[in-house]
């Protein structure tokens, strides 16, 4: 039951998986494979349950039916098909799987730099002091702010600041990494630095979801592009397909004339 | 006049040392009591929510000297008998517990919804967000509203001299029994109660400035 026995490729499997705040249904039946090695950006209008989706994968969201796997395993849920949710420490280590990036940061702001890193490395990979401060400052250097490992976060620029996060992010080695709008939050003359980090990660091979706005980053840097509406995946596919002007998908034409009369 | 006062000294030492006593208990027993209701307030399931609320709203809207009678000449009622030392504890100790309770909800609301989330992104349990991420972040906040209720329970223990308890207002009131010295003793009382307070606020003032890790 445990492992996977339909689509070994999929290393994160949603299979229809709903949710509703109250009356409202922000996810409908959502599926979606994601592989080793790809780079999934999912777009849409706001409301159309891009967060609420990939907050579902580390289940800082509960679902109300569907599952979600990693590796084979289900997220949130006891095995057994009683969708019985798992305890408080079972849920803790599989989120340490999942690493995630949020549009405001989230940085400890009373610990530094290195200290935000090394948190999640003492704590939940039971490393010891000098082995995780070894850790943090070999991806603080992979993000450029070798030179700020004992800087506070109220220090940092937004752009340093979200940097940290990344970098606090992937020192866990997590499976997949996770993009909330990550950029949104950042004046545009900071965004260009933390896409780049972006982008050398998926060279190095992470496993990544991203929601993003950017989207001249999300044709150039990803393997498939998902369109949500309405709480539903509405097209799926490579860049090129789903970005491409002359497409039939009506909610998506609107969407992409709207984003090219404002960005492109 | 002096000599008669002097002479007291030793009898106003030991009820000094006994307001000191019951502060310590009443301060660290409220302190242990409110912070496990305040995270129950905070964490809990509903139940366990609407407990502490009521709990902490109860006991805030009683005068403190009718909790202390209350449980000293009342609890006997329902076959609860309390020496009156603790009797008193305890309804200090009641008194101030609710008050952490509210201090504990209010300076761990203010710590923002994303700092739990990178917590439980990153894979830490929930006792282990508490330690490490929401508490040394509330502390900040924690720490002025419950040092005034530290001075406040120092001063509220003269009330426990109502039982008969011999603290150091008890003890002044014996002195004076004794002497008709009221104004000289009384602010001495004065003096020393405010030794204590004024103590506690340098310390607080120090302890404040060496968490001012965040700036806003």
């Amino acid at each position: 039951m445990a492992t996977s026995s339909s689509d070994s490729a999929a290393l994160l499997d949603i299979a229809e998986v709903s949710k509703s705040f109250g009356s409202v249904e922000v996810l409908r039946s959502v599926s979606l494979q994601v592989a080793k090695g790809e780079v999934v950006t999912v777009i849409g209008p706001s409301g159309s349950g891009k967060t609420t989706l990939l907050r579902c994968v580390n289940f800082l969201e509960s679902y109300d039916s569907g599952s979600i796997r990693i590796d084979g395993k289900e997220v949130g849920f006891r095995d057994g098909g009683q969708r019985q949710r798992r305890s408080e420490r079972d849920l803790a280590s599989m989120r340490a799987e999942t690493g995630m990036v949020f549009q405001s940061f989230n940085l400890f702001p009373h610990l530094t730099a290195a200290g935000n890193i090394m948190l999640g490395l003492t704590k939940v990979r039971g490393k010891s002091k000098s082995e995780a401060r070894a850790i943090a400052e070999h991806w603080l250097g992979r993000v450029g702010l070798a030179h700020k490992a004992d800087s506070l976060p109220a220090e940092l620029s937004g752009g340093q600041q979200q940097r940290v996060g990344i970098a606090r992010a992937v020192a866990m080695e997590p499976k997949i990494l996770l993009l909330d709008e990550i950029t949104s939050a950042l004046d545009p003359e900071l965004v260009g630095e933390v896409l780049a980090v972006v982008k050398s990660l998926a060279e190095d091979g992470m496993t990544m979801v991203m929601v993003t706005h950017e989207m001249a980053f999300a044709r150039d840097a990803s393997s498939r592009i998902v369109f949500m509406a309405d709480g539903g995946v509405s097209a799926v596919g490579p860049p090129r397909d789903v970005l491409a002007a002359e497409t039939t998908n009506e909610r998506l034409r609107s969407f992409l004339a709207r984003f090219r009369a404002s960005h492109f | 006049m002096l000599g008669q006062i002097a002479y007291a000294l030793p009898f106003l030492a030991q009820g000094f040392a006994l307001t000191l006593w019951v502060s310590l208990l009443v301060v660290v027993l409220s302190l242990i009591a409110g912070v496990i209701l305040g995270v129950g307030l905070v964490y809990g399931p509903a139940p366990l929510r609407w407990a502490v609320r009521i709990f902490s709203d109860t006991i805030r809207g009683i005068p403190i000297l009718v909790l202390i009678f209350f449980v000293y000449y009342g609890l006997p009622a329902v076959g609860v008998h309390l020496q009156s030392f603790w009797a008193a504890v305890l309804a200090l100790t009641l008194f101030k517990t609710a008050q952490v309770v509210e201090y504990l909800r209010g300076a761990v609301a203010s710590i923002p919804k994303g700092q739990s989330e990178a917590a439980m992104a990153i894979g830490l349990t929930f006792r282990q967000r508490l330690a490490y991420v929401i508490f040394p972040q509330a502390f900040r906040r924690f720490l002025p509203p419950w040092i005034n209720g530290v001075t406040d329970a120092v001063k509220g223990s003269a009330l426990v001299s109502l039982l008969g308890i011999t603290d150091l207002m008890q003890a002044i009131n014996q002195v004076i029994g004794r002497t008709y010295e009221a104004m000289p003793l009384y602010i001495l009382g004065a003096l020393l109660y405010f030794a204590i307070n004024y103590a506690l606020s340098l310390a607080s003032r120090r302890l404040e400035r060496s968490f001012a890790f965040i700036r806003e």
